[in-house]
């Protein structure tokens, strides 16, 4: 008795420390699960892109509803509001004032942006041929543009800044505001102040548009009102509506879909489960005492989880619906085997069996922790702890606690006709080896199609709402920076001259059509070294009046009419350099989306435009200029793909020394080629049942249907091992084995269930996986003897 | 954007109605001739009269229109520059620079551009709807005057001021909201 508790109270202070470590745990379900642990140069910029990348930040809405009028209202008001909200750093929606402030900042700055600054350009000759060039612009059709700031910028360093901006396509404008294609929505652009990584911060500012939309688009009914009796078209209009879509409402909404598939999975799994075993029990004692091990091993996962990657996925934890299903076999094996037989049998004859199927499960998910996608060691991390630590609680605790009372219901009818249900199986011997041939056959036909190959198989992000995306960024003709040049140093003043640097190199291939074009910070931001040097430039006041004279001659323009570029020339001479903090709106957008800043210090991002009509950039020529400038040239769309590449060819080698790790230890204790094989083949036979199976059901199979496989023969190697293990099978026996079974495909079965496509793939691939696997077992493993005589 | 885009406009305006030979100071018949007309090529020469400046800008080279919807405008002095409004698109080449523009992207000057296709192609309607239009003078010389409708345009243009003689438009004026003006003056290439 004094064990007893002693042994409780053990379990009990480590379950409370488990507790402790869990609730100080930090949950995740952010983009972290999918991007690989080690990245190269190249996917690092793709992670930095997608964590705190200016484009992680955007969120695109779009207003439909009412007409045209109303919505280019709403539109206004919106901007207007989420403006002057400190969690917006900018808000675009095509309206005319903020191209004005991006126009007039340009214009202040201007000869500390422009790249024609140099020191000739103010001398005699300098001035007389910049201010005709500025002329003879005026006679042009774009002339009318910079005829209002001649008298400032008669050199025409205006028209020099805006030629440097990489002309990218806008959206249509209707009423003032920007419009859908279709005319039927108006479409805005915000930049969250918190990073796209802050998924609390993007659910706030998500809220606050909506709950700003609510409150413009009830006064505009609340006005409507009053018009819509007089004219009852107004009244067939529709109601405004607001549709939001953008990284952070992906973040924002696949948290919650985690959250409520991890209540809800985990719910219904354990009630089914609860279920059963009250059905095999009929003792509320036992039943509590069966879940022990259950609770144990699912509160050993999530702390080993926490304390070994500091952070736990949500995905993970969503896992816990199939390890309860899981770990709850081996209670069952204990009470319904060692309540026949007694606890020394159970353990002498029984546990070596058991402890070889939890080595095997063990070596399964111990694969998965090598793996460079960290949701998948996470996964394997959690289940490893999970199983290991409901086997020793079952074999150790389990036993003391429940004393020598477990008295388990008489067999009935059922368990005693199931040795021969067993045994009449082994009929299907035939018509499971021709389905497993038709099976084989049918995947090596499909074998070049087999694998979704792509990356987005895995998120959590529905085809409705990936459509809406497609369509609003149409709408706002946006377009993902697929190309990219890199540029990293220590701090911001070097990755800017670098940034320069590299332009230098790019501004050759822009020259010569190999590319169309390119952007870089240093447009709007060059680095203090090239602002110096244009600002020293700038001459004096009076040396600058007196060539200034000298240059108008034989020009129609007057020196008294130019006091304002005197006066500008001298304000930038002697003012100070300008700063990031002094871009607004989208100029700072711009800049901030092409710099980014962590702990490893600063880069600069500088996409690449092909020339028109040319369908792929000359990478190699791109790699040949920047060759020694230690800049790095990213095809975006290549590193995603590349990266599953990865992960799906780790996944492969990964299920191979899983496998590899099974058989070894199976024929360390078998010591039997023979028995080997023959506790291997019903496995592969379900392995590729089920993957044919899939497959024809037009399940699209990727990496965790490839992790699901193995976890079928990890798995799915228990029963083997019982039926070649143990020479006799009773009834009892088979009972146990067909409730642990059914506990085990409960368990995945629900997993499977679920939308978020990680925990869906494994479920979908080990619940069918272990039935089989339990069914082919009993027909194809060999045995000496029958039970049941 | 959109407001740069109509800065264009009243510079297109006067080109394309320039091009076009108007037959007798009737108006219904003018629509008539305008329907009619083949298109072609002239000479041009083009003052810009502006405040800030003490002589005007001088700008001279060739235009070619092709009905209903290509108009090229080549400037060869002072410097090189071709603009072209294809269907929908408008271009712009200078200095080895190329700008194009998709005014369908833009429904706002893409309606404007309508109007004066319609106009061209003989709608008078349409030109009643975007411009106040009135007629003075002798089949000898005559004039023509629009005045802009549509406020987004007004506030650039103030007035549009066609004279010709007979069938042949022969200068083109329009005066800008801020007092400055162009004055268009067109000799057709008879294409033999």
């Amino acid at each position: 008795m004094r064990q007893r508790a002693r042994i409780f109270l053990l379990w009990l202070v480590a379950m409370l420390a488990g507790g402790w470590v869990v609730w100080h745990s930090r949950f995740s379900t952010d983009l972290s699960f999918f991007l690989p642990a080690n990245p190269s140069p190249g996917q690092q910029v793709l992670i930095d892109q997608l964590k705190e990348g200016t484009a992680s930040r955007l969120l695109m809405l779009s207003v439909a509803g009412a007409d045209a009028k109303q919505r280019a209202i709403v539109s206004s008001q919106l901007r207007a509001r989420l403006a002057a909200n400190p969690a917006f750093v900018s808000v675009q929606n095509g309206e005319h004032g903020s191209l004005d402030e991006a126009r007039d900042l340009l214009l202040a700055h201007r000869y500390l942006l422009s790249p024609a600054v140099t020191p000739e350009r103010f001398t005699v000759n300098g001035l007389h041929a910049a201010i005709e060039n500025s002329i003879d612009l005026l006679s042009s059709p774009i002339g009318i543009l910079f005829k209002p700031f001649l008298t400032r910028d008669p050199t025409g360093e205006l028209p020099e800044v805006l030629n440097t901006l990489d002309a990218g396509s806008q959206p249509e404008t209707r009423n003032g505001v920007w419009s859908s294609h279709d005319g039927e929505r108006a479409m805005l652009v915000v930049q969250t102040t918190v990073l796209g990584s802050n998924t609390d911060g993007q659910e706030h500012a998500i809220a606050l548009i909506r709950a700003e939309f609510a409150h413009i688009a009830a006064n505009m009914s609340a006005q409507a009102r009053p018009d819509a009796t007089a004219d009852t078209a107004t009244q067939a209009l529709s109601p405004l509506s607001l549709q939001i879509s953008g990284p952070g409402l992906f973040a924002v909404e696949s948290r919650a879909t985690i959250k409520t598939e991890v209540a809800r999975l985990s719910t219904l799994s354990t009630l089914a489960i609860v279920t059963v075993l009250f059905f095999v029990y009929r003792s509320p004692r036992l039943m509590a005492l069966g879940l022990l091990p259950v609770a144990s091993g699912a509160l050993a996962g999530i702390v080993a989880v926490s304390l070994v990657f500091g952070t736990v996925f949500g995905i993970t934890v969503g896992f816990g619906s199939a390890l309860i299903g899981e770990a709850v076999d081996y209670a069952i094996y204990y009470f319904v085997q060692a309540g026949r037989l007694g606890i020394a049998t159970w353990r002498q004859r029984f546990w070596p069996t058991i402890r070889l199927g939890v080595a095997t499960s063990a070596c399964g998910f111990g694969a998965l922790l090598f793996s460079g996608f960290p949701g998948l060691a996470q996964l394997g991390l959690y289940a490893l702890a999970g199983i290991v630590v409901a086997a020793l609680v079952t074999r150790h605790v389990l036993p003391p606690l429940a004393g020598d009372d477990i008295r388990l219901p008489p067999p009935g009818k059922l368990v005693s006709a199931l040795p021969d249900l067993y045994r009449g199986l082994r009929r299907l011997r035939m018509p499971f080896i021709v389905l497993s041939l038709l099976a084989s056959a049918y995947l090596f036909t499909q074998r070049e199609s087999l694998w979704y190959p792509d990356l987005s198989a895995l998120s959590t992000i529905s085809k409705a709402e990936s459509d809406l995306d497609s369509r609003m960024r149409a709408d706002l003709s946006t377009s993902d920076a697929r190309y990219m040049v890199v540029v990293s140093a220590p701090d911001r003043e070097a990755v800017l001259r670098a940034a320069e640097k590299v332009g230098h190199h790019l501004d050759a291939l822009v020259e010569s059509n190999r590319i169309g074009g390119y952007d870089s910070p240093t447009r709007f931001l060059p680095s203090a070294a090239t602002q110096e040097a244009r600002r020293s430039a700038l001459p004096p006041a009076e040396t600058l009046r007196a060539n200034l004279h000298a240059a108008l001659a034989g020009t129609p323009l007057s020196a008294a009419r130019l006091q304002p570029f005197l006066d500008d020339v001298e304000t930038a001479r002697t003012g100070p350099l300008l700063m990031r903090e002094q871009l607004t709106g989208g100029l700072a957008l711009a800049v901030d989306g092409m710099l980014l800043h962590n702990a490893q210090g600063w880069t600069a991002l500088l996409p690449l435009r092909p020339a028109a009509e040319q369908a792929a950039l000359p990478q190699a020529e791109i790699r040949q200029a920047l060759a020694g400038s230690g800049a790095l040239f990213i095809d975006m769309k290549h590193e995603f793909d590349q990266l599953y590449g990865d992960y799906l060819h780790e996944a492969l080698w990964l299920s191979m020394a899983g496998l590899g790790g099974i058989i070894v230890l199976l024929a360390f204790t078998q010591r039997s080629v023979r028995r080997v094989g023959a506790s291997l083949l019903p496995l592969l036979m379900s392995v590729v049942l089920v993957t044919a199976g899939l497959h024809l059901c037009g399940e699209r199979l990727h990496l965790l249907h490839l992790i699901g496989m193995l976890l079928i023969v990890a798995i799915g190697s228990n029963y083997a091992l019982f039926f070649d293990e143990q020479k006799i099978l009773d009834g009892d026996t088979l009972q146990s084995m067909s409730v642990a079974n059914l506990t085990t495909v409960i368990g995945f079965g629900t997993l499977a269930l679920s939308s978020v496509p990680v925990l869906h793939a494994v479920g979908a691939t080990v619940a069918p996986g272990t039935l089989l696997s339990l069914l082919l077992s009993a027909i194809f493993v060999p045995r000496n003897h029958d039970a049941a005589h | 954007m959109t407001r740069n885009l109509l800065l264009l406009v009243p510079g297109l305006v006067s080109l394309l109605v320039s091009l076009c030979a108007f037959g007798a100071l009737e108006s219904d018949q003018v629509m008539a001739e305008l329907a009619a007309h083949p298109g072609g090529r002239a000479r041009f020469v083009e003052k810009r009269y502006l405040a800030v400046l003490d002589k005007p800008v001088v700008a001279s080279g060739e235009m070619l229109y092709r009905p209903p919807d290509y108009l090229e405008k080549r400037t060869l002095t002072p410097r090189p520059e071709t603009m072209v409004l294809d269907h929908d698109t408008l271009s712009l080449e200078r200095d080895k620079r190329k700008l194009t523009i998709n005014l369908s992207r833009q429904p706002e000057a893409m309606a404007f551009i309508d109007s004066i296709r319609d106009t061209l192609s003989g709608n008078r309607q349409a030109l009643i709807k975007n411009y106040a239009i009135s007629l003075s003078g002798t089949i000898d010389k005559w004039v023509l005057t629009l005045l802009p409708r549509d406020p987004q345009i007004a506030a650039l243009v103030l007035k549009i001021t066609i004279g010709g003689s007979h069938g042949q438009v022969r200068n083109v004026e329009y005066l800008q909201a801020d007092g400055d003006r162009s004055v268009l003056s067109i000799d057709p290439i008879e294409d033999k």
